[in-house]
């Protein structure tokens, strides 16, 4: 049916005033689309011109050496071997530390204490201030804490003692957030068998908000993992040639390879960083996919 | 009211709960007999659930929730202070308005109340007669290790009263357990609780009047006043309760006069 005989049979159905009166409501309606597609396409063309950019500077440099080699004077014989390394270890210890803590922290907040309690009150307010104090700022706290009040150095541990701070408030909240979803029903049926709160909690609640947890936890950490600043502010080096051996061994990570890369006079460099700053999206994007898959997989669930 | 032979199963004394100000219940005196069926029913907000979930104290989840008086369990006030209400809750079992299973396999519906409660025994001969006795042990016997959630919402609500007489209770309470069932489903609780009430006690508090009268023994019949506070109107055997009320009350809500 077209529009026009459309209008007409309605018309004579409902009336002439209200026909037109909903004609430019759906107008309305239509003219909102739009503008909310606009929205969304501003930001996606910066995404893609700025993927596409660096991709075609750095594909050239994406060769095996990228991962096998130390960086070095000369872009041919460059890589970003140790600051791999680094980043890997540094997320590994990071999470080893964050995430035991942020969990223990929101079961605390969530399951222990009335959400009600005025102190929970305080302690909430403050974790999410936390969540929001610029990274710089743990950089700073880590050079005073880490590095010479518990005389880390310019260490591994220290940078991933840092990132851990910086990275724990994000895990409560959404570790809490996960914890809520679970539904008090499943709480009270464990508890009217005669079950105290801690087997309620090991046995039902944290199984069920395990995967919403882990999604948290991976995309604080996919944060952390592109985070300079506080690390710089450590002391993290620049140029490492050397495999990492322990956690007290000086590092470097993927952001400041690239930081250092691009900051150097020769072209080359920049490609290389080009190079570098693929991988390490590649290295993000891989993470989000996983915590995607894990939610969903947690909706599959209920 | 009734007097009743035997020591009560349960006892409420002067029992008053209230919601951070809002007086809830008021002086309720209920004595329950073992071995039988009671029914609490009422209009909506008389407090009828409320009292039910002091029964094993399962208001002390909600913070604001406060209560005065005693309730005797074998002689014993489990308001006491020496008294953990966790052991409570392991001698008295509830059933709630919604089917409530873990989102875990039958079995372990089953196995996990008795596993912390430090069960010894055999568990899948614990697991086969919770459920036989829950008359649900035919229809899932050969999807032991299936997900409860993939059973029907009687089935499920059947499977919830197996994992609580798992752990051997001496009360079960039942929250409104068919208010989300069909009537087919409903009838096979209901002839449940006739076979399970030779060896429990159960309260169950009931929204509908005709449940009420095919399966209780007692009816405590709760109003709700001019301020919002509940309390504890008539008591006594279910057929003299429905045949010959004593107050206006309860007759005006069996016979449905009450709005």
């Amino acid at each position: 049916m077209s529009s026009t005989t459309q209008t007409i049979v309605a018309a004579r159905t409902f009336g002439s005033e209200q026909v037109s009166n909903l004609r430019r409501r759906h107008a309305y309606g239509r003219v909102f689309e739009a503008l909310g597609l606009a929205a969304i396409m501003i930001g996606l063309l910066f995404l893609v011109v700025l993927l596409f950019d660096v991709i075609v500077d750095g594909l050239p440099w994406l060769r095996p050496q990228l991962f096998t080699e130390f960086p070095s004077r000369f872009a041919e014989r460059s890589g970003m071997r140790s600051a791999l390394q680094g980043t890997f270890w540094m997320m590994l210890i990071t999470a080893a530390i964050a995430f035991p803590l942020g969990v223990s922290a929101a079961i605390y907040l969530e399951e222990y204490i009335s959400r009600d309690h005025w102190y929970a009150r305080i302690i909430e307010i403050n974790i999410s201030n936390l969540a929001g104090v610029p990274s710089i700022i743990y950089g700073l706290l880590g050079l005073g804490l880490f590095v010479r009040y518990m005389g880390l150095g310019r260490s591994l541990l220290a940078g991933a003692l840092t990132m851990a701070l910086l990275v724990l408030p994000i895990i409560i909240v959404a570790a809490r957030e996960a914890l809520r979803a679970v539904p008090s029903s499943q709480r009270q049926a464990a508890y009217a068998l005669g079950a105290t709160r801690w087997q309620v909690t090991r046995d039902h609640v944290l199984p069920s908000a395990m995967s919403g947890i882990l999604t948290g936890v991976i995309l604080a950490l996919s944060r952390a993992i592109g985070e300079t600043a506080p690390l710089i502010t450590i002391g993290a080096l620049t140029y490492i040639a050397f495999d990492l051996r322990s956690p007290l061994d000086i590092f470097t990570v993927m952001p400041i390879q690239i930081f250092n890369w691009i900051s150097l006079p020769q072209r080359e460099f920049s490609a290389l960083a080009a190079a570098g700053i693929v991988v390490l999206m590649v290295v993000l994007l891989t993470m989000n996919s996983l915590a995607i898959i894990m939610r969903q997989r947690m909706r599959k669930q209920w | 009211m009734t007097v009743v032979n035997s020591t009560p199963a349960i006892e409420s004394r002067q029992l008053n709960i209230y919601y951070g100000k809002f007086h809830a219940v008021r002086d309720v005196n209920l004595s329950i007999e073992r071995n039988k069926i009671t029914a609490m029913i009422g209009p909506s907000g008389c407090g009828k659930s409320t009292v039910l979930r002091c029964f094993n104290r399962m208001n002390d989840l909600i913070p604001i929730a406060r209560t005065e008086g005693e309730v005797l369990f074998n002689g014993q006030n489990i308001y006491a202070d020496t008294v953990d209400p966790v052991q409570v809750r392991r001698h008295v079992g509830m059933v709630f308005q919604k089917p409530n299973p873990f989102p875990k396999s039958i079995y372990e519906n089953i196995a996990w109340g008795a596993k912390i409660n430090g069960f010894v025994g055999n568990m899948d001969e614990l697991v086969e007669e919770s459920l036989r006795d829950a008359a649900l042990w035919d229809e899932v016997k050969d999807k032991l290790h299936q997900s409860a959630l993939g059973l029907s919402g009687g089935q499920q609500q059947r499977l919830c009263i197996a994992r609580t007489i798992a752990v051997k209770p001496d009360i079960i309470l039942m929250d409104e357990p068919c208010s989300a069932l069909d009537p087919i489903a409903t009838l096979k609780i209901e002839d449940l609780m006739r076979e399970l009430v030779e060896n429990y006690t159960i309260i169950i508090v009931t929204h509908n009047m005709q449940q009420a009268a095919r399966v209780s023994d007692y009816t405590a019949f709760f109003m709700v006043d001019d301020s919002r506070t509940g309390h504890l109107m008539e008591f006594g055997p279910t057929k003299e309760l429905f045949t010959k009320p004593k107050h206006k009350q309860t007759e005006d809500y069996i016979t449905g006069r009450f709005g």
